[in-house]
């Protein structure tokens, strides 16, 4: 096609039940996706505790752009793109640190790191400019859910609030699991590249029709119970929260097995100091409640996936060219669970990863099979219709059917056709 | 300190070894890999440098003994799906270097290698410093300790299924 679709054609490229190759390979969609997506919608970019102290940044990304997220003097943090205002050389060169102040090595201009421009090499060349509008570019919007900073290139639109929706109580559940009520982004992260769309790995977050053929390698060695989550027979289920956002929600199958950690594999003795502080947290029952249901596993609209243990940051970097940043998730407070955390991480996910390799390997085989041109549709009826809705409205299914797809796709073309 | 004679009849046996290990990886061949480890043995692939701690941060790779079972016995299934079919491999390895003995007795070793791997994705080359602790069990070397550092682990790097 080479030749992005006008808002009236969207519809034509996805329907209820199926959706067109080219929206996966077409490198005018992903231009279109860069402005009415990445540059527009909320963008999950980084989370308050990788900057703790005063002038602590880190490099993070929307999409292909550099952004430098800082916690300044006065405590605030910032996102701001890693372009110099003079001739967009980057300003920052370095993964993370602690500074004051970027300089740019081109011609020495300097900015503080809130932005402000504070000063530039021979002045006297300058006189009569204004610094205050050669500041470094920023993200327009900057937001905060329980420590998760989210960045919109967008003025106006919703509200972070308004666009998590439903999601939002899914990140609580999250920071539940921590006896302090927080979570800690502190292990470092693996960056898994795959030649694929980026849509790829969105949609298959929560796709639980995949595990038990992708990952029948490991369960089938590592004596695993997660395969059975994902059988015919689970009560577990798929959820459409709107915007965007997707869950598998495995919660009834852990209920019936109704074991604290049981989730995790492993029990409240071998893990007696988190079991301690979480029942001085939440008292008894409720702890045990928390223990038993486990941690999320949801796609927060376009690219953070909180995948019970880990976190996923999904960045395009190209119409064929993905990363996946991804890290241990860690808990306030929990020292004993975070580590069994970050060792089932490392033996999951990454490069090497026990099941994430394998899923790369479809991602990069899907995205070189739609470059066939028939049939010309991606197929996602599966479940389509024993959809049902839950108590609260939200669109739910067996844990192996396509809504969660669903969901993506009507929230894509919603977003495609407003521009 | 070594004599020069028996530093040099060590040298030869490790790096022998090392050949031999490089091969295994290159030919798959995954149960005579796994049995030149210890039973302590660990294998380790860093993320972000080379100093990082592995306890405190993520690794590519930082499998115990148990673990490295695991990695193979999943290859060994047939249906680990990024090796099926299997990266065509050829690796050189060199600059093989004694370093100083550890205090428990292993065998200091370095080396660097360059992996030329062909996948399903496309060709791809991965450079690495290698550090092993090398034992003598039974008359035989064995790994105790293999450190794998690709010399671009800050990247975000493609799939590396295949044992580096």
């Amino acid at each position: 096609m080479n030749v992005v679709p006008r808002a009236s054609q969207w519809g034509e490229l996805i329907r209820p039940d199926r959706v067109h190759g080219s929206l996966y390979s077409d490198p005018a969609v992903f231009e279109a996706e860069l402005q009415n997506i990445w540059y527009r919608t909320w963008v999950y970019v980084g989370h308050e505790s990788e900057v703790p102290k005063a002038n602590d940044y880190v490099v993070k990304s929307i999409g292909p752009q550099s952004v430098i997220m800082t916690r300044d003097e006065q405590g605030k943090v910032n996102l701001l793109l890693n372009r110099c205002s003079h001739r967009g050389n980057q300003v920052c060169s370095y993964d993370k640190g602690n500074a004051r102040s970027f300089t740019c090595p081109f011609h020495s201009w300097t900015f503080a790191n809130d932005g402000r421009l504070v000063g530039y090499a021979f002045p006297d060349g300058y006189e009569g400019q204004d610094k205050s509008k050669l500041a470094l570019g920023r993200v327009t919007r900057v937001q905060s859910y329980r420590g998760f900073v989210f960045g919109s290139f967008a003025a106006e639109g919703p509200t972070l609030q308004e666009h998590l929706g439903g999601a939002a109580e899914t990140i609580d559940r999250l920071c539940r699991f921590s006896p302090e009520g927080e979570v800690e982004v502190t292990a470092g992260f693996l960056k898994h590249r795959v030649k694929a769309n980026w849509k790829f790995i969105l949609e298959n977050e929560c796709d639980g029709y995949h595990p038990a053929f992708v990952h029948s390698s490991i369960f089938g060695v590592a004596d695993s119970a997660i395969g059975k989550l994902y059988g015919g027979a689970s009560t577990a289920l798929t959820r459409d929260y709107g915007n965007g956002h997707t869950e598998i929600d495995l919660r009834p199958e852990f209920r019936k097995r109704d074991a604290p950690m049981s989730w995790f594999g492993t029990t409240e003795e071998r893990l007696p100091d988190y079991t301690t502080r979480m029942k001085a947290a939440y008292g008894e029952q409720q702890a045990r409640e928390i223990m038993i249901d486990g941690t999320p596993h949801v796609m927060i609209f376009p690219n953070l996936f909180i995948a019970e243990i880990q976190m996923f940051v999904i960045q395009p970097l190209a119409v064929d060219d993905s990363v996946q940043h991804v890290t241990a998730l860690q808990f306030k407070g929990a020292p004993d669970l975070n580590r069994r955390l970050r060792q089932q991480t490392m033996g999951s996910v990454g490069p090497a990863g026990l099941l994430l390799a394998d899923d790369s390997e479809m991602y990069e085989r899907c995205h070189r099979g739609v470059l066939s041109r028939n049939p010309e549709w991606i197929f996602l009826a599966r479940g389509e219709k024993r959809e049902r809705r839950d108590e609260l409205g939200f669109r739910i299914g067996h844990v192996t059917d396509e809504i969660p797809s669903r969901g993506i796709w009507r929230h894509y073309r919603s977003l495609m056709e407003a521009a | 300190m070594l004599s020069r004679e028996s530093s040099a009849t060590l040298m030869s046996a490790v790096t022998a070894f090392v050949y031999k290990e490089a091969r295994f990886q290159d030919e798959h061949q995954y149960e005579a890999w796994e049995a030149l480890w210890t039973d302590d043995g660990v294998y380790w692939v860093p993320a972000n440098g080379s100093d990082i701690d592995p306890e405190k941060e993520m690794s590519i790779i930082y499998d115990n003994r148990s673990r490295i079972s695991l990695r193979v016995k999943q290859l060994l299934t047939g249906k680990r799906h990024t090796q099926t079919p299997q990266s065509r491999l050829r690796r050189l390895v060199s600059n093989i270097e004694l370093l100083d003995e550890q205090q428990d007795g292993d065998i200091s070793v370095a080396s660097n290698s360059l992996v030329f791997e062909s996948s399903l994705r496309d060709d791809t080359i991965w450079a690495a410093r290698n550090e092993y602790r090398l034992r003598y069990v039974d008359g035989e070397l064995r790994m105790a300790y293999k450190k794998v550092t690709l010399v671009n682990n800050e990247k975000a790097l493609f799939t590396l299924s295949f044992l580096i």
